[in-house]
C-alpha cells in the first residue's frame, strides 16, 4: 500500500513536470492547401504543440495531387528527414509504403475497428499499417438551387437529364442576359483528378472500372466508350473548353462566382461555396452524382492520410502527432469547423455534426456506394495507369481521335505496363 | 611542330586540367550513368537492386506514341521560338543600336523578362490566360476582336503557341542583348564607306551588318537552342501533362519520377541528349562552313 502511494506520488511528479523531462521537439509535417486547409490544419496540429510543449513546423505543398505524389517521392527517394508526417492520397499507400513506419504497434486495435472499414484496409500493405485515416472524400454534384426553381428543373437524376437541364437553362439564362453563365464544370487537366471525374462516368453508367479486382483490364468496354464520348460532348457545350486545364480550385472559382449551375467537386468546396463572402452563398445544394441509364449512383472514393516517415528523427512525437490528428475529437472539430469528413462512421450521426454539417446524411451514403480507383491491385504501378487513363479520355475530351480508339489503345497501354511492370 | 610548340601545348593541356577534371565530375558522370541506368530496369525507391536489360527500354520507347508526340512538341517548339526570338531580338536590338535618349534606361528595361524567374512569370502568365478571368480575353472582347473567351492553354491547337509565346516574352531579351553587343563592334568607317558609295539602307544591312554579326547571332541561336530543346519548367507549370504540349524533359521526369522507372526514364533523357548533340553539331558545322565561305567572298 505505501509502496503503491509512492509509486503514484512519483508519477504524479513525472506528469507535473514534463517539460524538464522531454526535450521539446520540433515536427514538421505537410499539409494541403486546398481551401482553407492549411488552417485548419494548423489549428490542429497547434493545439497538439501547445499540449505537449512540442513545436510544429507546417509545410505547405502543391495543390495539384499528381505534383505533391512527385514531390514526395523525390523528397523520399532521396531518404530526406525534412518532413516527419505526410499527409497522402487514400491512392498512394501501394506506391509509398516502403517509406512510412509500421503503425500497427502504436495504435489501438478497437480505435481501427470503429472506422470506416474499407479506408482501414487501403492503408494497410502487406499487413503494415501504412498510414491513418484523416478524412474521406466522395465526389459530388453541387447545383444551383435557386436556378433549377426558377426554371423549374429537378435535380438531375441521370447523366442525360443534367446535360438536358443544363443546356435549357444555360440557353434561356444567357438569352436573358446572364452570358457567361455556363451548365457544367469538373476538372478535366490531364492529372489525377481527371481519373477520378472519368472514373465516376464509367462506373455510374455500367462501365466497371479501370482494372477489376483481379488485376484484369476492363476499361475497354462499351458503356466506357460511352459515357466518356458523352462528356466530350459536353466540352464546349454545357462546359467551357477551359475545362481542360482545370483543377478543383479552378472549378470552384467559376462556380462560386456564380457563373456555372453544376460542378462536381469534392467536400471540402461545400462550405467555402456558402462562406461569408461567396456570391452564391445560400443558393447551392448538392446531391450524388447522376448515373447512367441502367447504372447506379456513384462517387470516386478519395480521402487523405498521415504517415510517419521512416527517416524521421522525432518518431515518437511524429506518431504522438498522428494520433492526436487522427482522433475522433479532432476529426470531429474538422467536421464542425470546415466541414471535414471524419472516417469514424458514428460521428455521421453526431447531433452537433448533423447541425454544424447538413450534408452529412448524403455524403454518408455517397460514401457508401463509392467507387475506389483500382490503386490496391495495381500497386507501385498505380500512378502509370491512372496517368494513361487520364491521358487517354484528355485526348477524347480534346477531340483528338473517339473513345471508341482512345480506350483500345489504352487497353493494349495498360496490358503492356502489366507486362513490363507487373501488378 | 618544333619544340617551343610542344612545349607550349603541353603547358596549356596542364592549364585546362583542372577545369577538364570539374566538367568530367559535375557533366559527364551523371551523363554516364545516365546512359548506363538506360540499359536496365532500376526503379527510384531501390537504385542498388537493378538488372541488365539491353536495348529493352529504347525499343519500348520508339513504341509509345506519347514519346514520339513529345518529340515532334520538342522541335516544333524550339523552331517557333527560336526563329521568333532571333527575329524580334535583332529588330529590338537595332532600334536600341540607334543612337536615342533614354537608351540607357531602354536597355535596362528589355531585361527585366529575362530576369524574372521562369517559375514566376509561368504562374503570371498563367492567370493572364485564364479563359473566364484572364487578362487577354477581358481586353479582347473588350475590344470587340473575340465574341466568346478563349481557353489558351487548354485548347489543343492554342496551347502549344501559349508556351511558344511565353518563351519568345521571356528569352527575346537575352538575344537581344547579344545582337546589340555585336552591331556595337561593327566598325563605323564601313558604314560611312558605304553611305558615300550611295548603297541602300537595306542592302547595308545584309550585305555589313549581317555578316559582321553573324557569328554573335550564331551563338545566340545555339544557345537558343539548347536551352528550348530542354524546354520543362514553363510546360510544367502552363499546362502540367496534357499529351498535346508535352515536351521531351516533362515525358522523361514523368518517368523518372512519377513513374520511378529510372531505366525507362534514362532511356528518353539519353535520347533527348543524342538529339540535342546531334543538333547541336549540325548547326555549328553548318555556320562555320557558311562564315568561312562568306570570308572567302
Amino acid at each position: 500500500m505505501r509502496l503503491n502511494n509512492i509509486l503514484r506520488l512519483g508519477l504524479l511528479l513525472l506528469c507535473l513536470s514534463p517539460a524538464t523531462l522531454v526535450r521539446a521537439a520540433t515536427v514538421s509535417i505537410s499539409c494541403g492547401a486546398v481551401g482553407i486547409e492549411l488552417e485548419v490544419c494548423r489549428d490542429g496540429a497547434e493545439a497538439w504543440a501547445e499540449k505537449t510543449g512540442n513545436e510544429i513546423r507546417i509545410i505547405s505543398t502543391p495543390n495539384s495531387t499528381t505534383d505533391r505524389l512527385a514531390l514526395y517521392q523525390q523528397l523520399l527517394a532521396a531518404g530526406s528527414a525534412d518532413i516527419d508526417v505526410f499527409q497522402i492520397d487514400v491512392v498512394w499507400p501501394g506506391i509509398l509504403h516502403e517509406h512510412f513506419i509500421d503503425l500497427k504497434p502504436h495504435i489501438e486495435p478497437e480505435r481501427l475497428r470503429a472506422q470506416f472499414e474499407n479506408i482501414i484496409d487501403a492503408n494497410i500493405v502487406d499487413g503494415h499499417l501504412v498510414a491513418l485515416p484523416w478524412f474521406v472524400d466522395a465526389g459530388l454534384l453541387y447545383y444551383r438551387k435557386d436556378l433549377l426553381d426558377k426554371h423549374g428543373f429537378g435535380v438531375p437524376e441521370t447523366w442525360e437529364a443534367l446535360t438536358h437541364t443544363a443546356a435549357t437553362i444555360q440557353k434561356t439564362e444567357r438569352a436573358g442576359g446572364n452570358r457567361d453563365l455556363w451548365g457544367f464544370v469538373w476538372q478535366g487537366r490531364a492529372y489525377e483528378g481527371l481519373t477520378c471525374n472519368a472514373l465516376e462516368w464509367v462506373h455510374s453508367s455500367g462501365g466497371g472500372n479501370i482494372v477489376d479486382d483481379r488485376g484484369e483490364v476492363i476499361i475497354n468496354n462499351p458503356a466506357a466508350v460511352e459515357a466518356i464520348d458523352q462528356a466530350a460532348a459536353w466540352i464546349g457545350t454545357i462546359t467551357p473548353l477551359g475545362v481542360l486545364n482545370y483543377e478543383e480550385e479552378q472549378a470552384r472559382g467559376v462556380f462560386q462566382s456564380g457563373r456555372a449551375l453544376f460542378m462536381r467537386n469534392w467536400p471540402y468546396a461545400w462550405t467555402l461555396v456558402n462562406g461569408g463572402d461567396s456570391p452564391v452563398r445560400g443558393k447551392v445544394g448538392i446531391a450524388a452524382l447522376p448515373r447512367g441509364e441502367d447504372g447506379v449512383h456513384t462517387g470516386t472514393l478519395g480521402g487523405w492520410q498521415l504517415a510517419v516517415s521512416r527517416y524521421s528523427g522525432v518518431r515518437q512525437e511524429a506518431i504522438d502527432l498522428v494520433r492526436h490528428l487522427s482522433s475522433r475529437r479532432e476529426q470531429k472539430r474538422r467536421a464542425l469547423e470546415a466541414g471535414y469528413n471524419p472516417t469514424w462512421p458514428e460521428l455521421y450521426d453526431d447531433p452537433e455534426v448533423r447541425a454544424a454539417h447538413p450534408i452529412a446524411p448524403t455524403l454518408r451514403k455517397v460514401l457508401a456506394g463509392a467507387v475506389a480507383r483500382p490503386s490496391d491491385v495495381t500497386g507501385r504501378s498505380y500512378n502509370q495507369v491512372s496517368n494513361a487513363f487520364w491521358s487517354a479520355v484528355h485526348a477524347t475530351l480534346a477531340g483528338k481521335g473517339d473513345a471508341a480508339g482512345n480506350l483500345a489503345l489504352l487497353e493494349r497501354r495498360l496490358e503492356r505496363i502489366r507486362r513490363h511492370r507487373g501488378w | 611542330m618544333g619544340p617551343l610548340a610542344r612545349r607550349r601545348a603541353r603547358a596549356a593541356w596542364w592549364f585546362l586540367l583542372p577545369s577538364l577534371t570539374v566538367l568530367l565530375l559535375i557533366a559527364g558522370w551523371p551523363l554516364l550513368r545516365t546512359i548506363g541506368f538506360s540499359l536496365t530496369d532500376a526503379y527510384l525507391g531501390d537504385l542498388e537492386n537493378y538488372s541488365f536489360v539491353g536495348l529493352d527500354n529504347f525499343i519500348l520507347l520508339s513504341q509509345d506514341p506519347f514519346w514520339w508526340q513529345s518529340v515532334q512538341n520538342t522541335l516544333f517548339f524550339t523552331v517557333a521560338s527560336v526563329a521568333l526570338e532571333l527575329v524580334l531580338g535583332l529588330t529590338i536590338a537595332l532600334i536600341l543600336n540607334v543612337a536615342l535618349p533614354g537608351r540607357g534606361v531602354m536597355r535596362a528595361a528589355v531585361l527585366i523578362p529575362w530576369a524574372i524567374p521562369t517559375i514566376v512569370s509561368a504562374r503570371m502568365w498563367q492567370w493572364m490566360y485564364n479563359d473566364l478571368y484572364g487578362v487577354f480575353n477581358q481586353m479582347l472582347m473588350g475590344v470587340g476582336v473575340i465574341a466568346e473567351p478563349i481557353a489558351w492553354t487548354a485548347d489543343p491547337a492554342l496551347s502549344l503557341w501559349a508556351v511558344v509565346a511565353v518563351d519568345v516574352w521571356k528569352t527575346t531579351p537575352f538575344v537581344a542583348l547579344l545582337a546589340l553587343a555585336a552591331l556595337q563592334l561593327v566598325p563605323r568607317e564601313l558604314y560611312e564607306a558605304a553611305r558615300v558609295d550611295g548603297v541602300h539602307p537595306v542592302k547595308i544591312f545584309f550585305r555589313i551588318t549581317l555578316p559582321l554579326i553573324m557569328p554573335a547571332l550564331l551563338v545566340a541561336m545555339v544557345f537558343r537552342m539548347l536551352d528550348a530543346l530542354r524546354i520543362f519548367d514553363l510546360i510544367y507549370i502552363l499546362t502540367s501533362g496534357s499529351p498535346s504540349t508535352m515536351s521531351m524533359s516533362v515525358y522523361a521526369r514523368r518517368h523518372l519520377v512519377e513513374f520511378q522507372d529510372v531505366g525507362y526514364g534514362s532511356a528518353a533523357s539519353t535520347f533527348l541528349f543524342a538529339l540535342v548533340a546531334l543538333i547541336t553539331a549540325t548547326v555549328l558545322t553548318l555556320g562555320r562552313a557558311h562564315l568561312t565561305r562568306e570570308v572567302r567572298q
